[in-house]
């Protein structure tokens, strides 16, 4: 089965771009389904399920959803495998973007929309420099100028990565994403393969629940911003 | 790898990741024994993570985006109606072609701007092949936008970046590894300016331009600075560009322009008119003397109504303009 992960900030169009793609695969033979990672609610399940696609949900609620995911996603597979997919499609909204799903031998696509500040593709982080493909969406709205800038930004911050543009409302572009996903690596060895990025350690008061707000409900490892003239306790501490 | 990380343009770099602007003549590894941890995790850099960024930074400048040929010809081969039966006709376009699309709405014209645009191979409902140079395109293109021939310009786009008109022409100049970025920017703005009636400047933001600035721009962009070949034009509706001086601007830099179009003017203005029906080439008309002369009129009424707009924009009467109507 092959695995693929599909990450990009929220609204970016990915559930679009998955559900067009995922149905030409289907024509073409393949069998596709999805996993779909959420933070909070989300009803992309049920679009997946109206287009006919087996798909999982997962709600990562307290959990920061990219660590729910690495947590996660042996037994995804594994319940693709059971499933009998050819294809299973890992999708995940970044959300701090700090991390990214991406896993070392397996294909990796980020989403972005070209609506996003000329700045953003440095903002994105790990989830863009990490992918194998990055596919631009709601392009069709915005100058030629405008589209051009855009993936000079994206290959200044990952040269290797193809870019493409396509429509999830038309459809446009699926059918090139499609036969880059038909070639994607095979998902055999999921268990002890790594991230492309680390995660970060989750280890403040905040991380544990905590909803009490000043200095003395701080624990762990505490970054402090830096305000000039303004002494907060330096740029990081260990609160007790 | 340790480069000396004294290239003027990787201060973008560092800034742009947040990251401490380097001393003079400082090589990487010392830069980064410099780095606090604190800098360092925020990124969640390492030195090797480091190295790579700056090396996909510092190729997409060395390594501008680009076409992947020169154009010297773009063939159409024919493909088939909606209803199956075969087109009769196989079109060839040079540079500086001015090719009009004409027919009405839903017949088709469109997908015949989509075909040329993912270089179709027998493989959309048209069935239509093209071929650039002659030859059949290298697959691989399909699968990079960035290796695409094709501009576009279409009436649902606008400027959505939040930067002023000469801050974005520059950026697009970088990134398109001029020598002068400046000075192209500059070309770009002085031929929109001249095209859209309404003058704008460097420092108008691009979102507060008029419908007919931002599309004006757009055209002097699509001629000046973008490095694709050829020009696919879904109308250039009347919002007061000179739509002659637009068209002028794509012929004299070699451009193959395909322009779909309702409007006479435009549509008499080509080289040649395609009649799209029932999602076929139904008809190749090349642009006769008779044509040139009633484009040379409507392009004359066309100055009347902009004349007349401009009067009637100012508070005066129609006839102190246009007396010629008799009314």
């Amino acid at each position: 089965m092959k695995l693929i992960t599909l990450a990009g900030p929220p609204s970016s169009g990915k559930t679009s771009i998955a559900i067009r793609t995922l149905q030409l695969l289907r024509e073409e033979g393949l069998r596709a389904g999805v996993v779909k990672f959420d933070c909070l609610t989300g009803r992309d399940g049920e679009r997946y399920r109206a287009a006919g696609l087996p798909v999982l949900s997962g709600i990562s609620g307290n959990a920061c959803p990219d660590h729910f995911f690495v947590s996660n996603i042996v037994d995804c597979a594994a319940w693709g495998h059971e499933q009998g997919l050819d294809l299973l499609l890992s999708e995940s909204a970044g959300l701090c973007n700090r991390c990214a799903p991406h896993i070392r031998g397996l294909y990796a696509v980020c989403v972005l929309d070209n609506l996003a500040g000329v700045d953003t593709p440095f903002k994105i982080g790990p989830m863009l420099k990490t992918a194998d493909l990055v596919v631009i969406t709601k392009a069709d709205i915005v100058s030629q100028a405008e589209r051009e800038v855009f993936a000079h930004r994206v290959r200044q911050v990952n040269r290797k990565a193809r870019i493409l543009f396509a429509n999830g409302i038309t459809g446009q572009g699926a059918w090139e994403i499609g036969q880059l996903w038909r070639d994607a690596a095979e998902d055999d060895e999921l268990t002890g393969g790594r991230l492309r990025f680390s995660l970060p350690s989750a280890v403040c008061s905040y991380c544990f629940g905590q909803t009490k707000i000043g200095h003395e409900f701080q624990r762990g490892v505490v970054r402090r911003i830096e305000i000039p003239g303004l002494e907060t306790g330096g740029e990081q501490e260990q609160a007790q | 790898m340790n480069p000396l990380l004294d290239d003027p343009s990787l201060g973008e770099f560092f800034r742009l990741n947040g990251l401490p602007q380097p001393q003079p003549h400082v090589r990487l590894d010392d830069y980064w024994q410099g780095l606090a941890w604190q800098q360092r995790d925020l990124g969640g850099w390492t030195l090797d993570s480091l190295a790579d960024a700056l090396v996909s930074f510092m190729a997409a400048r060395n390594d501008p985006a680009g076409s992947p040929v020169r154009l010297c010809s773009l063939q159409i081969l024919a493909g088939q109606a909606k209803d199956g039966t075969p087109e009769t006709q196989d079109l060839n376009f040079l540079p500086g072609d001015v090719v009009c699309i004409v027919g009405p709405t839903g017949s088709g014209k469109s997908r015949l701007l989509a075909d040329i645009e993912c270089l179709a191979q027998g493989d959309t409902p048209s069935r239509r092949r093209v071929l650039v140079n002659g030859l059949e395109p290298d697959p691989e293109w399909r699968f990079s936008s960035e290796a695409r021939l094709v501009a576009q310009i279409t009436q649902n786009m606008n400027f959505v970046m939040d930067l002023c008109v000469g801050d974005f022409l520059c950026l697009h100049a970088e990134s398109r590894r001029l020598d002068d970025p400046r000075a192209a920017a500059d070309r770009v703005l002085a031929a929109a300016v001249d095209m859209a009636g309404e003058p704008f400047a460097a420092g108008t933001p691009l979102t507060q331009l008029s419908g007919g600035q931002s599309r004006a721009l757009m055209i002097a962009d699509a001629a000046l600075l973008s490095p694709k070949p050829i020009v696919l034009i879904d109308e250039i509706e009347n919002a007061g560009v000179d739509r002659n001086r637009a068209l002028r601007l794509f012929v004299e830099k070699g451009k193959i322009v395909l322009l779909s179009t309702h409007d006479p003017l435009l549509a008499l203005s080509g080289s040649r008119r395609l009649v799209i029906r029932n999602g076929a080439i139904a008809k190749v008309v090349e642009a006769s003397p008779e044509d040139r002369r009633y484009a040379e009129e409507l392009a004359r009424l066309d100055r009347g109504m902009a004349t007349l707009r401009e009067a009637i924009r100012r508070g005066q009467a129609p006839a102190e303009v246009w007396p010629g109507l008799g009314f």
